[in-house]
């Protein structure tokens, strides 16, 4: 996977250690590889480096890897031993229970040399965690071919580019980072959940970060805390949460040098498409043409998409397919057209209903979030007994915004004249609070409240 | 008398939400008087909506909630009920 003859300076890194890749070249974390030929992996490790040292190993090798991510509830593992035909737990602490019939190994990620050469022929499956709205995790189930699909359109390269990701690599919009850069030549700086963001941030720059993922929500964290310092990365990549026109010009201020991108992905349905032209959305002309091998669908107002790197379904006693007629995957992302161009309007299960009219939380903060003092916002129903719901917002304001003359309530009034401009009555927040600040969930999206 | 004191800055408050909510939203309030139905004062039912849930926020009032909730019809009705879920 990571190609032998380009292993110069190329390295894994968090935020303890620095592991070369000729290192991982010349050993193994594994006194046998070889038992776990034709397997099915559980990977549940406390750290990413040791996940995504085994994942370097075992491609090719074990039939199955499933990759748990972090903070997955003890109460699944069983039903995800049995969705996974797990054969083998590989982890990097001790557990706290033994499984039936499932062999633990443990491992600390510890590179040592050996001779031994391994023959990589298994067609190696991928099974990924979706973060999901219910709690009950389900299974994705890609290979290696579907994952890296998406490297043919790679993104502008320096010599060797560093990459760095907020995200944990143990779930799809981090792994693909990861893919990147052992396929695409580089290096790969991991996130540490004990560091703040000025602080991953302030590493990054260190350690040379030349191309940087992360979610929105990640990226208004970034803003906020105000210590970009010296870093300049060369890409500046959102993914995971709708990219706004705010968090867009935002980041353009902050890194005018940068291609700012947003892509559009998810664990189902695969990398669907980049944006680099600075605007939220996209093109309305991208439906019906070929992408690279990628084709979208508007129906009934959502995003299909069909490629070959969607996933083959979810894993289970049986397979279960989430491709409709015809192949394509319905992302549940709500789209609207306007003009030559289409916006995403928000998750069709955040749907709010104001009086038998649809509103959805993302399209109200992307326009909450263009006021200059809004670092960032949340819109979430309020149970009503006249209409059933109705339209709130949350509103961090910028550290340092100044907001002296007429206070929060000048802000207030400001940011509900542009959204009765630009929205339909019942979707202007009929409420706005200013809060101190808002919640990200572990996979770095803005944390929505069910419907009270 | 306080208990009347405390009913009329309750009327005061909600008069002065409803003029406020329907500068807002773009509408022509009637004359607001205690027989006027809420369906003829200009307030459609999102402005009401938005009024309910303000005067929740502000007063710490919600007679809407409970088992005992009735319709109010007039704006008297209306009033009514948040003065009785204010004593």
């Amino acid at each position: 996977m990571v190609g032998k003859g380009e292993l110069a300076d190329r390295f894994i890194s968090d935020g303890d250690i620095l592991v070369k890749f000729e290192q991982l070249h010349l050993g193994s974390c594994f006194a046998d590889l070889k038992k776990f030929r034709g397997l099915s992996v559980l990977i549940l490790t406390a750290r990413q480096y040791t996940a995504a040292v085994a994942l370097l190993e075992l491609d090719g090798v074990a039939r199955r890897i499933v990759l748990a991510p972090t903070g997955l509830e003890p109460s699944y593992i069983g039903q995800v031993l049995v969705d996974g035909s797990v054969d083998v737990i590989l982890t990097d602490y001790p557990l706290s229970n033994g499984y039936d019939n499932v062999e633990v190994v443990e491992f600390n990620g510890e590179v040592v040399l050996t001779e031994d050469e391994v023959v990589r022929s298994e067609s190696t499956e991928w099974l990924l965690f979706t973060s999901g709205t219910t709690g009950r995790p389900k299974l994705v189930i890609h290979t290696l071919q579907s994952l890296i699909g998406p490297l043919q359109n790679q993104p502008p390269r320096s010599k060797s580019p560093v990459w760095g990701t907020f995200y944990d690599i143990r779930r799809y919009g981090g792994l693909q980072i990861l893919l990147r850069a052992f396929v695409g030549g580089g290096s790969i700086v991991l996130s540490d959940p004990r560091e703040s963001i000025r602080q991953f941030i302030t590493r990054a720059g260190e350690s040379g970060v030349s191309h940087i993922s992360g979610t929105p929500s990640h990226w208004r964290g970034v803003l906020m805390s105000g210590g970009i310092g010296a870093f300049k990365p060369e890409y500046v990549r959102l993914s995971g949460e709708i990219a706004d026109q705010a968090i867009l010009d935002g980041l353009c201020v902050v890194f005018p040098e940068a291609c700012i991108s947003h892509a559009f992905a998810s664990t189902e349905a695969g990398v669907g498409f980049e944006v680099r032209d600075g605007l939220e959305g996209f093109p309305a002309a991208w439906i019906g043409s070929d992408l690279g091998g990628v084709e979208l669908l508007v129906v009934n107002g959502s995003l299909r998409i069909r490629s070959l790197r969607t996933g083959a379904g979810y894993a289970g006693a049986q397979l279960v397919t989430f491709a409709g007629p015809d192949d394509f995957v319905d992302t549940g992302d709500i789209v609207e057209r306007r003009h030559d161009r289409y916006y995403f309007v928000g998750r069709r299960e955040g749907i709010i209903n104001v009086g038998g009219y649809k509103v959805y939380p993302e399209e109200v903060e992307a326009i909450v979030n263009l006021h200059p003092s809004v670092q960032m916002s949340r819109v979430q129903a309020r149970s009503s007994p006249i209409t059933g719901a109705i339209v709130t917002a949350n509103v961090v304001v910028k550290i340092g915004a100044d907001l002296h003359e007429g206070g929060f309530g000048k802000v207030r009034q400001e940011i509900l004249q542009t959204c009765r401009e630009r929205l339909p009555s019942y979707k202007v927040p009929a409420l706005l609070y200013q809060v101190p600040h808002l919640d990200i969930a572990p996979s770095g999206k803005l944390l929505r409240r069910p419907h009270a | 008398m306080a208990n009347d004191d405390t009913a009329s800055a309750i009327r005061i408050t909600i008069m002065q939400k409803m003029r406020e909510i329907a500068a807002q939203q773009g509408k022509v309030l009637g004359e607001l008087n205690d027989d006027l139905p809420l369906v003829d004062s200009g307030l459609d039912s999102l402005c009401i909506a938005i009024l309910v849930a303000s005067l929740d926020d502000q007063l710490d009032l919600d007679p809407f909630s409970g088992s005992n909730a009735v319709i109010p019809v007039t704006i008297g009705d209306f009033v009514r009920m948040y003065e009785l879920a204010g004593v």
